[in-house]
Order: C-alpha cells, then structure tokens, then sequence
C-alpha cells in the first residue's frame, strides 16, 4: 500500500439530518464550523471551541461528541444529526419532543443558545438511561454549562421526560 | 479561536502510521480520539505541521481477554470501557473510574490510548494503570515493546513514548479471587480533572489486607504509587489506628504541589482523607468496592 500524500483540502461525503452532503473541506475545519458555515445549520453554538462548555454538541453515528473536538473531515462517511434534524431521528425523535416540550413549560431556558445541545445531550440519557436519578441527571449534564437558568428547571424537565417514559 | 493551519494524513493500517510519524518525526502529532488534541490546537497551545489520523487503524480497537490478560486497544473509546461486561467484570477498576472521565460527549470520543500518551498528571486512567501494574503494548518501527505503566510516566505529558513510536494497547492483569478496588477524586465540577484522587486495590479476606496498592493522581507532575502508605496497611484489618499511619505514612510517597486551585497543604489533607475513604470502599460490603 502506498504511503498517503498530507492533504489541506479532503472531499468528504457523509449523511447529515438525513441527507447525502459531499463537499470538499478545509482539513483543519471542525464540525461545528462546517454545519454552521458551510451547511447553514446554525443551532449548533459555537462556545468555547475547545470542548468545555458543550454548545457544539451534535450525534455523530449515535453517540453525542463535541462537534468543535472533531475535525469535519473526521467525519467523513459518519450519519450526523443536529438537532435541525433531531426531532425526525426515530425513537429519538419523540424523545426530543418531549423534552423540547417540558422545556418550554418549566422555562428550562432563558437565552436559548445551550438548549438544542442540551436536548441533544438529555436525550441520550433519556434513551439509555430513563431510570436515571437527579444525581445521574446532574452528571449527565455536567458537560453542558447554562449560565441563565441555574439548572434547576432543566434537571426538572429531564427528569419528567425520564419519568413518563418509564411509566408509559 | 480556530486550529492554526495543518496538513492532514489518514493511514489506513499500523504499518503505514509508524512509516508516516517516522517520515515527518516531531512536526506531525497522532490524533486519536482528539479530546486534549484538538482542543490544545483551537488553544493554540500546539501546533503541529501535520496530523497523523490514527482513527481508521481498527486493528488498534477492542477489548479482549486472553487467559488471565485483558488486552484493550489504545483506540478503545472511554464509552466502551464503561460499558464493557468484560471490563466490569475483570478489571472493575476501569469501569469505577470512568464515569469521572470527563463528560459523556466527551467518552463517546476519547480513547485510552490517547489519554494515557498524554500523561495529564491529574487524569484518572494513568493512575488506574500504575495502581493495576497495567503493560503498555508500544509498536515501532524495529518492533513492539513492553512497558510497565509504573516506567512509562515521566512527567508533566512526558512519557515512554520515544519519537517515532505508537502506543498500541495496554494489558491488564485479570482481578484475582478476593480482589477489591476503589476509586475516588475530588473536583471542583463533575467531570473536571481532580484536584486529587485516590485508587485503592487489594485481596480482602475476611477483613484482612493482602497485597495493598494505593495509586494517587492530581497531587505532582504524575500519577504516584503510594508503597509506604500501602505498606502500613498490608497484612492487617483496616482500623483506624492502621489507617491513621496510613495515612501520615503518606508524606514520604510524595509532597503534594500546590497550584491556583489549592496549595500543597490542602492537597496533601485531601489525599489523606481520600486515603482513608478509598480504604473504607475496600472494606465494606455494599457499593464503592467492587467484589472481583
């Protein structure tokens, strides 16, 4: 096998919100700023860049990451969801709506811009994890910073999300 | 801010990896899950001419027991590990000490390997692989090499790894009959690095301590084996007596450092009392020690 030449630019295709998407990316392009800039999907926030505060948060082949940790041509070949296309994503979906709606009747946010990432985020609990505790809701979301809300209504609505969906 | 600029590789098997970091030495970086990577180039702390994409190589992916060894990949992601029967039930360490690792995006992404090549000294794993005598399975180009973890961390991200050189999987010692372990660290947020954490392993039978290993990390510029405190424990039922020299015992495994978060005082106290709580997990039959 021959030796792989460095490259700055990569063709990529991967399937994103549902959709086939091939481009040809810079490779030092992160995720987010390839959803955001050149895709036009902009309710993945960009906070921190480097991982901390959890805003970029996508799913990328099933798992929440950190679209600012992963280099756009990483994600070459992968099913991306952001949450544009997260409430159409099967068992998710559903599970998306039921958080967007106990969102919205707790007040579980005031600016907006952590909320699609902490759908995102919740959602795998809720789907893995549905007998979570508070305690478990908590360090779940530990990687999401909110700066309006002090948690307290967004840990509250996860929790009814987790609840109905183990009594139904 | 933005990654400075980067020429990207992305081999396809081992082989080519170790020919490519040997053609381009110590201007090219491996990128394995990325975690501390990427986010130290949007820093700016690094910057690196080219990234050598180590993601397609599966043959690095896995966890696999072989007899009385469990082997795990370097490219292993942290969510695997966590959730892995096979790890909770050979080496209950790990899965312990995973859920502190981090956040849950973050564990989907990172891998063992590259957590363990990085050698941040306040890091859960390092510390976990020096309490368990883990070996680190290191691949160059003349061939591979064995490497006791408690050899292979240097200093502040300094390690065994010569220039050249992959880190290709670590190799575990299956948990013996009787064999308990603990895990605790203190933080300031869950899922920050610890200010300091504790790792306790030993063979309890019948109340009594056999084969102590005490392991702390977060306290110096690596993860330290605390011999002389474990020693005041080995052979004995854990009282309050023997963990009190226990834990004065611990001033001669390492003078804590302070930093901006707490001075040396305070983390040398912690670690006493981590000491103590880890050793009380051991001992007592509900959660926190896990029966092997």
């Amino acid at each position: 096998m021959s030796t792989p030449q460095p490259a700055t630019t990569l063709e990529i295709t991967l399937t994103v919100n549902g959709e086939r998407v091939a481009r040809r990316v810079p490779v030092r392009q992160n995720l987010a700023d390839f959803l955001r800039d050149t895709l036009g999907l902009t309710g993945t926030h960009v906070g921190c860049e480097h991982g901390v505060c959890g805003a970029c948060t996508v799913r990328v082949d099933g798992a929440i990451v950190r679209a600012c940790l992963m280099l756009a041509v990483q994600a070459d070949g992968a099913t991306v969801v952001t949450i544009e296309g997260a409430a159409d994503d099967g068992a998710y979906g559903n599970v998306i709506a039921d958080l967007r709606r106990e969102f919205h009747q707790r007040n579980a946010l005031q600016c907006g811009f952590c909320t699609p990432a902490m759908l995102l985020t919740a959602a795998e609990l809720v789907v893995r994890h549905p007998q979570a505790t508070r305690d478990e809701i908590r360090a779940h979301l530990s990687g999401n910073y909110c700066r309006c809300t002090g948690y307290q209504s967004i840990v509250d609505a996860v929790a009814a999300v987790c609840r109905a969906s183990t009594n139904s | 801010m933005k990654a400075p600029p980067f020429a990207y590789l992305r081999p396809a098997e081992l082989s080519q990896a170790l020919d490519l970091i040997n053609i381009y030495g110590t201007d090219a970086r491996l990128l394995a899950g990325g975690q501390s990577l990427l986010s130290a180039l949007n820093m700016r702390l690094a910057a690196p001419s080219v990234l050598i994409d180590i993601n397609g190589l599966t043959e690095l992916t896995g966890i696999t027991l072989q007899q009385d060894r469990l082997v795990i990949g370097a490219l292993t992601r942290h969510a695997e590990i966590e959730r892995s029967p096979l790890i909770a039930q050979h080496v209950p360490l790990l899965a312990l000490a995973m859920p502190h690792v981090a956040h849950p995006a973050v564990r989907n992404r990172g891998t063992i390997g590259g957590s363990l090549a990085f050698a941040d000294p306040a890091a859960e794993l390092p510390a976990c692989c020096v309490a368990l005598d883990a070996v680190m399975i290191i691949s160059g180009r003349s061939g591979e090499r064995r490497v006791r973890a408690r050899d292979f961390f240097h200093g502040l991200y300094e390690t065994a790894l010569q220039p050249g050189e992959i880190l290709v999987a670590v190799e575990f010692a299956i948990a013996r009959p009787g064999e308990r372990c603990a895990f605790r660290e203190l933080a300031r947020r869950q899922g920050d690095y610890a200010m300091v954490g504790a790792v306790a392993l030993s063979i309890v039978d019948g109340g009594v301590l056999h084969d102590v290993h005490l392991a702390f990390f977060g306290v110096g510029d690596r993860p330290v084996l605390a011999a002389y405190a474990a020693a005041q424990l080995e052979e004995g039922i854990a009282t309050a007596e023997r963990i009190a020299a226990a834990q004065q015992a611990l001033v001669r495994d390492f003078s804590a450092q302070g930093d901006v978060y707490c001075s040396g005082a305070m983390r040398m106290h912690l670690a006493r009392v981590l000491l103590g709580r880890v050793i009380h997990d051991l001992t007592r039959t509900d959660a926190g020690g896990v029966q092997a």
